[in-house]
């Protein structure tokens, strides 16, 4: 790619929403200030620090790009590294955490809260183009209610994250409290990639390598998506959106195909679903753009993007600061032009409506 | 945006015959398998049934949709017994109604999915008898599949060292849903013996396992069972070229059945791009995870795909490779593909021989 065309790539992106960026997970000492005495005593004296999850590493070597590596303020480098060259509208901060994965139901509850109320104090308000996803205890529907509820007044929170490997899968009712409450702040579900280890990542148990764990990624987004179909949440909640981060794109035909042909056949054991998988799919999911596992040459790249017989299903993200491009060309060379106002801007303002407002 | 297109349907050559990869023979009785048991194992069925990973004993996890668990409602033998358990009506209602040239067996009882693995060695060896004795010798178009208990290796190399001689077994069957990913070294003894003798290994989706079938632990409904049942074939495909198998053994064939086959491209964009990165770790595996794919990896095709818009269906075909593809039925069961209707979109002559009858005939050395 010349300089030339470098700098058009670039100045297409501008005033894009990036819909998948990672400040690095707070630890102990970032949270302290935000968590009451008990647990702050609770989370020193029980060596609760480091959480990252292990199915997920933050420190995975490959993926951390050299050119951004932060040793100053991780937001000054994010401004100089993503918000300043792109020149993006709205960055939305994912932490991938293992609040996911504590099986303490209050201990997660508090780290919840503590990481939520860092978010906004550390990053939302030094910063007027970021927005973030809040972390809710799957672990305790209850506190995840309340956690919404206490935050729901903060527009610049504009979904709330899980991960993909969660305990159950996603459409069990005893995560509606959740999703009634999100629904009714205008907050979609974010389902980030990383597991909590509830289960084996495989029908064949744990896996040798950080690879496959990766590559299973889009087995969980597959059947998350699956159940919540399946169990009836959209149905409950017709105004629900699911964002898959970090999924990888194009899963998700083969998904719509299967499902919809099954539910032909089997649909007396779901009753409840009157529309075809496929179109429930296209209403309800949204995937972000990196990684997105598809074919290097552009008229190949199409195809396989015009299997989803949608154009408001990607959301561009860039994932900062992991390593899936270089320079800042954040989406793949040859990327169909016609869908990139959608995928950069207008596909995002309709997944969140927090983000108009 | 395409608009719909509306397809002719596909017919299948009659002229050369069709390679049928995925039928499942059945017991006449729930007790016909025990007569091919010695006396102990008999007694031990009879007196502790044999126990596996699926909840219920006696019936499946995620109930099926039409009788008889999951049959086609027209394949109950006139002359009574359950659907496939037959011979006669096999031939007519499959092999002479769809033309089949060769039909594989792939037998679903529980030798494989034992807990206690000496029973299902047992299991393994009387399944293995039944299927010469009352299917293959009979009827030469039905040839048999090798079924081991994959958990035991010594005795799966003694069960596949003791049929090598008969040239009725055309294949190994494993269930992919192993206590380990496919790929770990405990498996590679079994991967050995399967490449000296040049016998690929047929691994059949199953209706339960060891483990939840996500990751997030067990589904509600069968309509997600039915769906996520694919995601232990990728496992299979990602463990084995992960673990390097495909560097020790390079000749080894994989034939995944049942399992779809829409999905394959997409695992390998995805693993291309996660190796092109992680390399470092697993220094073992020299190449492009898809090059393993395109040389030892064939997928039988039913349930058939169906996009929404048919025509995708060629887009598929082409990232997989015509070469890769074998037709299946699935006989008896209710998503049972007939070769004359499945393809929804017609496909060149030459692959439609390659994916109904020669890549079969080659892979299993059929005559």
């Amino acid at each position: 790619m010349s300089v030339l065309e470098a700098a058009k790539a670039v100045a297409s992106l501008a005033g894009a929403i990036d819909c998948d960026v990672h400040p690095p997970s707070p630890r102990r000492d970032d949270l302290l200030p935000y968590l009451d005495e008990y647990w702050s005593e609770i989370s020193i004296s029980r060596e609760v620090d480091v959480l990252e999850l292990m199915s997920f590493p933050e420190r995975t070597k490959p993926y951390m790009r050299p050119d951004w590596k932060s040793t100053g303020d991780p937001l000054e480098a994010m401004q100089k590294n993503l918000l300043d060259p792109l020149d993006l509208r709205h960055a939305i901060l994912n932490v991938v955490s293992g609040a996911h994965a504590i099986f303490d139901p209050y201990l997660s509850a508090a780290i919840c809260r503590a990481t939520n109320d860092w978010l906004a104090d550390k990053w939302l308000d030094r910063d007027p183009r970021l927005r973030a996803s809040m972390l809710v205890p799957f672990q305790n529907a209850e506190a995840a209610v309340e956690e919404i509820e206490r935050r729901a007044d903060d527009k610049r929170f504009v979904q709330v994250l899980t991960v993909v490997g969660g305990e159950l899968p996603a459409g069990r009712r005893i995560y509606w409290p959740i999703y009634e409450a999100a629904a009714r702040h205008g907050l979609p579900l974010g389902i980030h990639a990383g597991g909590t280890y509830r289960n084996a990542p495989s029908h064949s148990g744990f896996h040798s390598f950080l690879i496959e764990d990766h590559i299973a990624h889009t087995q969980g987004f597959a059947t998350q998506m699956a159940s919540l179909i399946a169990e009836g949440v959209f149905v409950k909640f017709p105004e629900l959106k699911v964002v898959a981060i970090e999924s990888g794109v194009t899963w998700v035909p083969p998904l719509m195909w299967r499902m919809t042909k099954d539910w032909r056949g089997s649909r007396i054991e779901v009753p409840w679903i009157k529309e075809q998988p496929a179109d429930i799919i296209r209403k309800h999911l949204r995937v972000t753009t990196q990684p997105m596992d598809i074919p290097d040459e552009p008229d190949e790249m199409e195809k396989a993007l015009a299997h989803l017989l949608s154009d408001e299903m990607l959301l561009f993200s860039t994932d900062y600061p992991h390593w899936h491009f270089e320079g800042l060309e954040a989406l793949p060379a040859g990327f169909p032009e016609a869908l990139l106002e959608k995928v950069l801007r207008t596909n995002a303002l309709s997944t969140y409506p927090r983000l108009g407002g | 945006m395409e608009a719909p297109v509306i397809e002719r349907p596909q017919q299948a050559d009659q002229q050369l015959g069709v390679v049928d990869c995925d039928v499942h023979p059945a017991f006449s009785t729930p007790t016909e398998l025990a007569n091919y048991l010695p006396a102990r194992w008999k007694a031990h069925v009879r007196d502790y049934a044999a126990r596996s990973g699926n909840p219920l004993l006696g019936t499946l996890p995620y109930p099926r949709i039409s009788p008889g668990n999951g049959m086609r409602r027209d394949s109950w033998p006139p002359n009574g017994g359950p659907p496939a358990s037959d011979l006669d009506f096999l031939r007519e209602q499959l092999l002479e109604e769809c033309n089949i040239e060769f039909g594989i067996l792939q037998p679903l009882a529980a030798g494989s999915m034992a807990f206690n693995q000496e029973l299902g060695a047992a299991l393994c060896t009387a399944i293995n008898d039944w299927q010469i004795d009352k299917w293959a010798e009979p009827e030469p178009r039905l040839r048999a599949s090798i079924c081991i208990p994959q958990e035991d290796v010594k005795a799966s190399i003694a069960e596949i060292e003791s049929r090598i001689g008969d040239n009725r077994f055309v294949q190994i069957a494993m269930p992919p849903r192993t206590l380990e990913p496919a790929g770990r070294k405990r498996y590679w003894p079994i991967y050995e013996v399967a490449q000296h003798y040049d016998l690929p290994i047929g691994l059949h989706t199953g209706a339960f396992g060891y483990r939840p079938n996500t990751p997030a632990g067990w589904s509600s409904f069968y309509i997600e069972e039915h769906f996520a049942a694919s995601n232990s074939l990728q496992t299979v495909m990602a463990s084995m070229i992960m673990e390097g198998a495909f560097e020790a053994f390079p000749k080894l064939k994989i034939v995944l059945v049942e399992g779809g086959f829409s999905w394959v491209p997409s695992l390998g964009w995805r693993m291309d791009r996660e190796w092109k990165r992680m390399r470092d770790e697993v220094p073992h595996v020299k190449r492009l995870p898809s090059e393993y794919m395109r040389e030892n990896f064939w997928y039988t095709t039913q349930p058939i795909e169906e996009p929404e818009h048919n025509r995708h269906l060629y887009d598929i075909l082409r990232w997989i490779g015509a070469d890769r593809l074998m037709f299946s039925t699935d006989y008896p069961h209710w998503d049972f593909d007939d070769p004359r209707y499945a393809f929804k979109v017609p496909l060149e002559p030459a692959e439609k021989s390659a994916i109904f009858r020669d890549n079969a005939i080659s892979l299993f050395k059929l005559s």
